[in-house]
Parts: structure tokens; C-alpha cells; sequence
């Protein structure tokens, strides 16, 4: 994330492309509606949930308060069960740790697990320049790999492509059939051309769910089980994991089990819940600490509650204009209601639009299972942004006038009183136009004769 | 109890027959109801696309307008939710924090304030969905929604239940946003009216002639995208259906 080198994310024009696209825009949104249907369910299982929810985030409140203690609890409990524990200060430092630690083991090929971290710290293209083969085991994220494109969502990587999308990368990359687009039989391709791969590999990485401090185990929540594999069949394993990560006790691990997947996918526990203590026997074990922003953002009077997050995705499974624009519409790591609140904190100019691609319904808030008021950091970004002069020209003057305007009743019945007759008399040519977003597709309203305060200036008039 | 009412904006322009039906009906309740001349907006629009600063002039005017009422009532929930939660360009004296706490939306005002629940005036033999707005649902509570855990109830329900004649549909995503979100509807004017799109038909599929609200905000750009799309629904506010509206 270099912030001289980017653009601005246009948000808008990326999700009208998404969505003139209409067989890919259907399967989207229902697929992600079908999720957010599926995690009401398991709620409406769960009679304590909303309880949960309070738990999970008073003890994600409690531990960000006091992040540096646990942080060296858990890093000599990490130390005592004999890995070796890195601290990297952002993705560059991270990147070079990770690098580092491959060359000492001489590891050329490595195995990795779904890691929105790495993403973070784009991780991937960094060891590809150094030497280093990477070959992602989640079959979303395999799919994205190798159509070299980001991860769309962060539960499910490739949710906006359809199945015959996937045949046909799977043909250009790795063989097979492209007119195939049977699901088991493009699971099946992959792990079949993926797992000689993971045999063979010098290094396995996986991020992490959660770190306990009390005991130094990194918790990891998978539904393939290929997270076992990058970790276990490689003689060296190493984890990297955001700061954030953290939680106090083993006991405090129920409730975020519990709250997980039932969130995410609407199950009520992934596959695989691996708990990972210390390196397998002959093997090596090493952890990486990510700040990259972090500390920063824990200091944010507004903000640092984002650090409770879960990753569990389902503010994005919710919410109404990620389902219709596409997780790659954000331009961002991190897409959706939680996108638009973390992206900014790294890059407020580069990541301008994306508080303001949302309709502030607040969703996203009611389903986070651990609270984080996300609609209402929204808002707060939107403040900021616009008051670091990161908005185009154009919508800065529009505001200002009508700041003018409204703050006028003399101004105020004249604009709208012209407003009134110029949508009744202007011809169609020139009121729905390019400028005209509103009747791009929609109809502006039938205008009324009066307004409401003339008729009842008439009425009172009237007696 | 001195009653304020405060017609926002684009209810005064463009839909000024919501305003008359509000006024009509506290009217008919018996409630001393005054509407102050000079009005103009609350502010929202502005301060929502982050320009608080420019929604000064706009408050400052909506607080001079108000002050000294018991109670103001707004047919519009993210109206009333801007003046709870974001009235703050303006110095927060004693009167606009006094002001910020007696403003009511409508159907609060009806149905918590007012208490009533009868409406032997209104009949309504349609068939209606009815939309709450996302400020409404998930900001001022109206309604149970279906994200949380909770025991279901609704507060317009509990009002139009008072309603001779009135049929009510199940759209299958009763509560998802319809995508207007003030500026949102035109600085995304793609998704937005797509998401509106999506609504009006979920409305149609389940069988409503009319879709009705507490949100004329809601409304317009629904009836926009149906207009659009050659749709035959129609588009109703709770407060002209309570005042006894036929259609
Ligand atoms: S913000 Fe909340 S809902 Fe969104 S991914 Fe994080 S934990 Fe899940």
C-alpha cells in the first residue's frame, strides 16, 4: 500500500461496470444474500447471541486496552513452547522477516494458507521477485492466484466469479477440461494438481484466527483443512498474524468459536479448528507480529474499535452495495463496510470514495459479532475526508451552495421554486442528461403545483 | 403541550401532500400544532457527505425556528436522526440540546407519545408492502429487524392496524436498504438504483399494489425506479393513509 504511487479508488464507475454485467451481478448477490439468510439462521439458534456478541466485544475491548501486556505474555508462552517469535513493524519489514527466515532454511517453494494479512502486506509479489514459488491451498484464493487477481471477499476469495469462470482459468493455467464447470469436478482438479505441490513444499505459512496469550497457541479456522496441510507437511511452518489477533484465556476462545463461522458462513463451526502450540516433531516454527498501522489506529479515538474485528465477513455478506459492486470495486484489501473503514486509516486520499459507498443503513452493525460500529465510523470518516479536502472540486462546491441556500428561506424558496417549474417544463433531452445521475435510472418526481408552505401561507390566509 | 412541525425539505418541494396529511392529522388528534413560516431543512444533507461545517446556517435557522416548543414532529426519520445524533455544527446551548432531545418522528409521536392506535376515520382496501427506512429501523427502532435477536414488533404495524380495509404483503427482503441514502443516490447512482430496483420488484413479486412508509426519501426514489421500469405500484405515506387517504 505506497500511497504516492495510487489514484483514488473510483468506486461508483467500478461497481456500474459490476453490475452491467447482469448473469455475474445475480450470482453475487444471491449467493452473499443466501450467507447473510444462513448466519440468521444459526442466530435464531442461539437464544444467548446477542449476549455473545456483548462478550466477544468487551473481551476484544478489554485486550486492546491492553495490548502491549498481552502481546508479551503471549510472546514468551510462544518462546517457552519453542518458536521463535519475529516482530515486523509494517509489510516491508514483515516481508523481508519472512524472506529471511525461508533463506536460512534454504526453502524455495512455499505453501500457503488464506492470509488477509499477507494481502496486506503484499507479501506475495515480493518473494515471487526474490525466487520463492507460492502456491495458495484455499481454492478461493487458488483461483484468484492463478487468474492474478486479489481476493474479491475475505471468507470467500472468489465468490464474484461463476463456474464456468473457473473452468476456464483452470484450462489456461493448469489444464482441464474449460467447458467442465461441475463444481466437484473443479474442486477435485485443483486439489489434485495442488496436493503434490503441498507434499513437496520447503515452507507452509498460515495467518491465524486467534493468539491465546495464557498458553501461546495460534488458532486457525478452516473448512478445507488445507491450512493442516501448509502447516504440518513442510518441516518449517510459519505463522503470520496482525497484532489485533489476540485474546487472554483458552476459555475466552468459546465465544469467538461460537460467533465465527455461524457469522461467516452460517455454520455452526468450521471443519477445522487447529490449535497450533509449537512446531511438529523434526519440524521448525516461527511467528511473525504484524503491526502495519495498527498501534497507530489503536491510538484513534473513533476508530480503534475496528481492531476488534474477526475478519468473519459478514458486513460484506450484508451489505446491500458490496452484493451489487463486487469485492474488487473497493480497489482495496479489504472490501466491503469493514474495507471502507480500515483502507482509509492506511490512505485517506487513495481511498477517499469508499465511506461514501454506503448508504449509512447500518447492517453491517447489526450482524458484526463483535459490535464494531461500523455505519457510524463511516460517517466519521466522511467528516475527515471532506475536511482534509480529499473530495473532487465539484462535490465541495455543490455542498457549499447548498450550505448557502438551505441556510437562507429567501434563497431556499427561490432554487426550489425554480427547481419545480424546470422539471415541469424542460424538455427530457435536457433534464435527464450525463449530469444528471439522479434520472440515470430513475424518474425525477411529478412536481406539485405549490409547495407545502404556500398552501399553507394560503390556508392560513384563509382562516 | 405546544407541538412544532417541522416539514423537511423535499416534502415542502416536491411532496407537499405528506406535510398536509401530517399537519391534517396531529390536527385531528387534538394536538396544539403550529408550523413555523421560513423553514428550510435540517442540515442532513450536507453534514452526511461530511460537509458539517456547511450545515451551519441551515441549523442554526431550523433551531431559531424551533425554539421554545415542547415538542418538534418530523414526518422523516433521518431527519429526526440527524437532529438526535449530528446537530452539532451550531453551538449546543441550553435550547438546541433541549430541542435535540423533544424531536420526534411521526410515528414515534403517534405511537409512544400520542399512544393512539385507532384511526376510525381511515380505511385503506389495498394491498400494501410496507418499507421502513434504514434510519427508522435501525437508528430510531420502529421495528424489530431481522439482523438481531429479538422479540418482533412494529411500530407502524401497531398503527396501521387501526386501518379498516388495509392487507399487508411479505416482500422476501423486507428490511434490506432500498438505496436511496441522500447524496449516495446520485454519487452512486448505479448501485443505487439498482438496490431500488430490486426493491420495488421484491414489492411487486409479493403481490402490493402500493408500498408505504414513514420515509418520503424512500418513496421518491423507489417511485423513480418504478416509473422507470413501467411499474404499476404506487407510493403512499403512512401519515396520508393514517389521515384517512382512499388511494
Ligand atoms: S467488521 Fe465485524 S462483521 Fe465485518 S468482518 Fe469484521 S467482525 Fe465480521
Amino acid at each position: 500500500m505506497s500511497p504516492e504511487t495510487h489514484e483514488p479508488v473510483d468506486h461508483a464507475a467500478a461497481a456500474a461496470r459490476f453490475i452491467a454485467d447482469a448473469p455475474h451481478l445475480a450470482f453475487h448477490d444471491t449467493r452473499l444474500w443466501e450467507l447473510r439468510q444462513k448466519r440468521d439462521g444459526q442466530m435464531h439458534g442461539v437464544p444467548e447471541w446477542e449476549t455473545l456478541r456483548d462478550l466477544a466485544s468487551a473481551i476484544k475491548e478489554h485486550t486492546l486496552s491492553r495490548l502491549a501486556e498481552y502481546l508479551e505474555q503471549f510472546e514468551a508462552q510462544a518462546i517457552a513452547n519453542g518458536v521463535q517469535v519475529h516482530w515486523a513493524r509494517d509489510g516491508a519489514e514483515h516481508n523481508a522477516i519472512v524472506l529471511r527466515i525461508l533463506r536460512e532454511n534454504n526453502a524455495k517453494t512455499l505453501v500457503k494458507s488464506k492470509s488477509m494479512l499477507t494481502e496486506e502486506c503484499e507479501m506475495s509479489p515480493f518473494l515471487a521477485q526474490h525466487g520463492i514459488t507460492i502456491t495458495e491451498t484455499d481454492l478461493g484464493e487458488r483461483i484468484q492466484q492463478l487468474d492474478d487477481e486479489p481476493p474479491s471477499h475475505i471468507v470467500v476469495p472468489a465468490v464474484h466469479k461463476l463456474r464456468t469462470d473457473v473452468a476456464r482459468v483452470f484450462a489456461r493455467r493448469i489444464g482441464g477440461d474449460p467447458e467442465n464447470t461441475d463444481a466437484h469436478y473443479l474442486a477435485e482438479h485443483c486439489r489434485v494438481t495442488t496436493r503434490p505441490l503441498m507434499l513437496d513444499a520447503d515452507a507452509g505459512l498460515t495467518g491465524a484466527n486467534f493468539l491465546v496469550a495464557e498458553t501461546g497457541a495460534m488458532v486457525v479456522c478452516t473448512n478445507e483443512g488445507n491450512a493442516d496441510l501448509s502447516a504440518n507437511l513442510p518441516p518449517l511452518h510459519i505463522v503470520s498474524v496482525g497484532i489485533e489477533k489476540l485474546i487472554p484465556r483458552q476459555a475466552d476462545l468459546g465465544v469467538f468459536v461460537r460467533l465465527l463461522s455461524r457469522s461467516a458462513l452460517g455454520s455452526p463451526i468450521t471443519q477445522y479448528t487447529s490449535h497450533f502450540r509449537g512446531a511438529r516433531d523434526g519440524g521448525r516454527m516461527h511467528i511473525v507480529l504484524v503491526d502495519n498501522g495498527r498501534s497507530k489506529r489503536l491510538g484513534q479515538a473513533e476508530f480503534w474499535t475496528s481492531l476488534k474485528c474477526i475478519r468473519c465477513g459478514a458486513c460484506m455478506n450484508t451489505c446491500p452495495v458490496y452484493r451489487r459492486s463486487g469485492g474488487l470495486s473497493y480497489g482495496a484489501v479489504y472490501s466491503g463496510p469493514i474495507g471502507a473503514i480500515i483502507n482509509p486509516a492506511y490512505d485517506p486520499a487513495r481511498y477517499a470514495a469508499l465511506p461514501f459507498a454506503s448508504t449509512l443503513n447500518g447492517s453491517c452493525t447489526q450482524v458484526c459479532p463483535v459490535r464494531i460500529n461500523i455505519h457510524e465510523q463511516l460517517y466519521a470518516w466522511r467528516r475527515i475526508i471532506a475536511a482534509g479536502g480529499l473530495l473532487p472540486g465539484k462535490k465541495r462546491l455543490v455542498m457549499r451552495l447548498a450550505g448557502v441556500v438551505l441556510g437562507s428561506p429567501a434563497l431556499y424558496r427561490l432554487s426550489t421554486a425554480l427547481a419545480r417549474t424546470a422539471v415541469r417544463i424542460l424538455p427530457r433531452g435536457l433534464l435527464y442528461t450525463r449530469l444528471n445521475g439522479w434520472g440515470r435510472d430513475r424518474e425525477l418526481p411529478t412536481p406539485p403545483s405549490e409547495s407545502f408552505a404556500s398552501w399553507h401561507a394560503r390556508r392560513k390566509k384563509a382562516g | 403541550m405546544k407541538v412544532g412541525l417541522a416539514v423537511p425539505c423535499f416534502i415542502d418541494s416536491f411532496f407537499p401532500e405528506v406535510g398536509i396529511a401530517t399537519l391534517e392529522l396531529l390536527e385531528r388528534l387534538g394536538v396544539d400544532v403550529t408550523y413555523p413560516a421560513g423553514q428550510t431543512c435540517c442540515g442532513q444533507p450536507m453534514a452526511n457527505s461530511g460537509f458539517n461545517g456547511a450545515s451551519r446556517g441551515t441549523e442554526a435557522n431550523f433551531a431559531r425556528l424551533f425554539a421554545g416548543f415542547d415538542a418538534v414532529v418530523m414526518p422523516s426519520a433521518s431527519c429526526v436522526n440527524h437532529i438526535r445524533k449530528h446537530l452539532d455544527a451550531i453551538p449546543q446551548d441550553e435550547g438546541v440540546r433541549q430541542l435535540r432531545a423533544n424531536t420526534y418522528e411521526l410515528v414515534e409521536f403517534l405511537h409512544d407519545v400520542l399512544c393512539v392506535r385507532e384511526f376510525p376515520w381511515a380505511e385503506f382496501p389495498h394491498r400494501v408492502g410496507l418499507h421502513n427506512s434504514c434510519t427508522a429501523l435501525r437508528s430510531l427502532h420502529h421495528a424489530n429487524t431481522s439482523e438481531i435477536e429479538e422479540k418482533p414488533f412494529s411500530k407502524p404495524l401497531d398503527l396501521l392496524a387501526g386501518v379498516r380495509g388495509i392487507r399487508f404483503v411479505e416482500p422476501l427482503r423486507a428490511d434490506e436498504c432500498c438505496g436511496f441514502g441522500g447524496t449516495f443516490s446520485v454519487n452512486e447512482d448505479a448501485v443505487s438504483g439498482r438496490m431500488g430496483l430490486d426493491k420495488v420488484r421484491d414489492h411487486a413479486a409479493a403481490g402490493a399494489d402500493y408500498i408505504v412508509s414513514a420515509d418520503t426519501s424512500c418513496l421518491m426514489h423507489q417511485q423513480g425506479c418504478a416509473r422507470r421500469a413501467g411499474m404499476p405500484l404506487r407510493f403512499i405515506h403512512i401519515a396520508q393513509i393514517l389521515n384517512g387517504a382512499s388511494a
